[in-house]
């Protein structure tokens, strides 16, 4: 592929870059996602329906959302203030703290569910009791969604103009005000897109789950394990249409993601 | 004073927080890891099919992250150098594996893969096992690790700009060349970084794998459906030697992910 002109060789190269990565992406990931959807709608629309809304499937489905949703709330508010205290405080062990945050996308989520069940079980040397209930689930889905508002809060926080604050307050502005008016619409975004993205996470979560939640049908059954479950009965049909659900959830997720991202550099395009 | 007073409130929940829902979960990894001693943990971690169960690991990491590697390399540089129509599409495509489900994932490759599916019928005939083997398993990998190295190497490709490679095409060197002593260097932390955590993600999927694998023991288990296969055995000493192995490397992914970090913010 050695040439001598320069022109034709950026083109070459940009036909094969584009040609290879579109290629990886369909075989990788178009492909098996059009499978699914295609084999949501083998036995018709009408079916496709009546087993997506089966007791079951609807238990599942709503314990999950409903999971994510307590989740997401919770991350919005601890995790910006924990983004706070790392950007603003000053304290010992700082970045230590920092580094742990990423824990959770590095720990296999298995494990995760291990030792939280080791510690929240009924073997608990804290003795808290929380294995095989929703407060289990929620307490899982906290522990894999830990770092996602942090880390996108984070980094508006660092760039954040302090002088603005600081002429809100010698305006007589107090602590809430500045809070409100200033810091929050500047991070607020961050936080919309970290919450989406915990969000997404924890309504697709399996491995902390499988372990701690004790998967009880219309309990403790969540849209993941409800798939699972049906995968290994052998009821594709009950698994695909609640996969194609949950699939629908992950498009408007990202959708949301991209529509916050849109609104938050409407100025730097304008 | 109201101000210090709220600001260690607000280090009290926080580091409270990351006490309950972070710290303590993985020091109960160490803890109970070595509650029988050390023979005991390592008499349960050379079980023959823990240790397959590693190796089978090993491998599916070593053919899912050059793959991902090579892949996000090049689909940050057509995402940011090519101005092509479509390219937003395509960067949300790179997203996709980050909101889908692995299980879904899972599902997706065992409807593609199976008797009945696209490509199923046609493995079959020639003979390749897919489904309930290496093949679907490297698949569905490959598919959740997918986004973390292009995710890295978009932003710093932006923030370089294209400068550098114009003066040297503009010298005479060509695309090869320009890449191989311009480009790759001064992204070369962005992909270090997007390899930690890739190889940290293939080392630690379940569910996709766990859909596909078919669980056969000392066969297709991995090193995480082991601590589950373990765990439901009543094999506690085993699953938590497993889990201490993997709790160790992602300290480790820690590690690197902190000594990396800010080199990449100040090249």
């Amino acid at each position: 592929m050695r040439r001598s002109s320069r022109r034709p060789s950026e083109g070459a190269q940009a036909a094969l870059s584009l040609g290879f990565t579109t290629a990886y992406l369909s075989a990788i990931v178009i492909l098996p996602i059009a499978a699914l959807v295609w084999a949501s709608r083998a036995d018709g629309v009408g079916s496709f329906w009546e087993v997506a809304s089966s007791p079951e499937a609807v238990a599942a489905l709503k314990l999950s959302l409903g999971a994510a949703l307590v989740v997401a709330a919770v991350n919005a508010l601890l995790g910006t203030i924990t983004a706070w205290v790392l950007v603003r405080d000053e304290f010992h062990g700082k970045q230590f703290v920092n580094a742990l945050i990423d824990l959770p996308f590095a720990l296999p989520t298995i494990v995760a569910g291990l030792t939280l069940l080791a510690l929240y079980g009924p073997s608990s040397p804290v003795g808290i009791s929380i294995a095989f209930t929703r407060t289990a689930i929620v307490a899982a889905l906290l522990f894999v969604t830990l770092p996602f508002v942090v880390r996108t809060v984070q980094p508006v926080l660092l760039e954040l103009d302090r002088e603005t604050e600081e002429a809100a307050r010698s305006l007589g502005a107090g602590e809430l005000r500045v809070f409100r008016s200033i810091i929050l619409p500047n991070i607020l975004p961050g936080i919309l897109s970290g919450v989406a993205l915990a969000f997404a996470r924890a309504v697709g979560e399996i491995g902390a789950l499988v372990l701690i939640s004790g998967n009880l049908p219309f309990k403790t059954e969540v849209a993941s394990v409800f798939v699972f479950n049906h995968i290994q009965s052998g009821d594709q049909a009950g698994a695909a249409a609640v996969a194609v659900v949950m699939l629908l959830i992950s498009f408007g997720i990202l959708l949301a993601i991209g529509g916050v991202r849109f609104l938050a550099t409407r100025h730097e395009r304008a | 004073m109201p101000r210090s007073a709220s600001r260690y409130g607000l280090r009290f929940v926080a580091l409270g927080y990351l006490l309950v829902v972070l710290i303590a979960p993985l020091a109960m990894v160490f803890w109970r890891a070595f509650d029988k001693g050390g023979d005991h943990l390592w008499q349960s971690l050379s079980d023959p099919n823990t240790v397959h169960a590693f190796k089978l690991t090993l491998i599916i990491a070593a053919i899912a992250v050059p793959l991902n590697t090579i892949f996000g390399i090049i689909c940050g540089l057509a995402i940011v150098r090519q101005r092509f129509p479509g390219a937003g599409i395509v960067n949300a495509i790179v997203d996709l594996p980050l909101a889908i489900s692995p299980v879904v994932v899972g599902l997706s490759l065992f409807l593609l893969f199976g008797r009945t599916g696209w490509f199923g019928p046609w493995f079959q005939h020639h003979g390749i096992q897919m489904l309930f083997a290496l093949p679907s398993m490297v698949i569905a990998t490959i598919f959740v690790s997918l986004p973390f190295v292009a995710r890295e190497v978009v932003p710093t490709l932006r923030e370089i700009g294209d400068e550098q490679e114009q003066a040297a095409r503009t010298l005479g060197a060509g695309a090869w060349t320009t890449f191989w002593r311009i480009t790759l260097p001064a992204i070369r932390w962005a992909v270090i970084y997007g390899v930690v955590l890739t190889t940290a993600r293939c080392l630690g999927e379940y569910g996709a794998v766990a859909v596909v694998s078919g669980h056969i023991e000392g066969q297709t288990e991995t090193a995480t459906l082991r601590v589950q296969d373990a765990y439901e055995n009543f094999d506690l000493p085993g699953a938590y030697g497993i889990s201490l192995v993997l709790a160790v490397i992602s300290v480790l992914v820690l590690v690197a992910m902190t000594l990396l970090k800010p080199k990449e913010s100040s090249p």
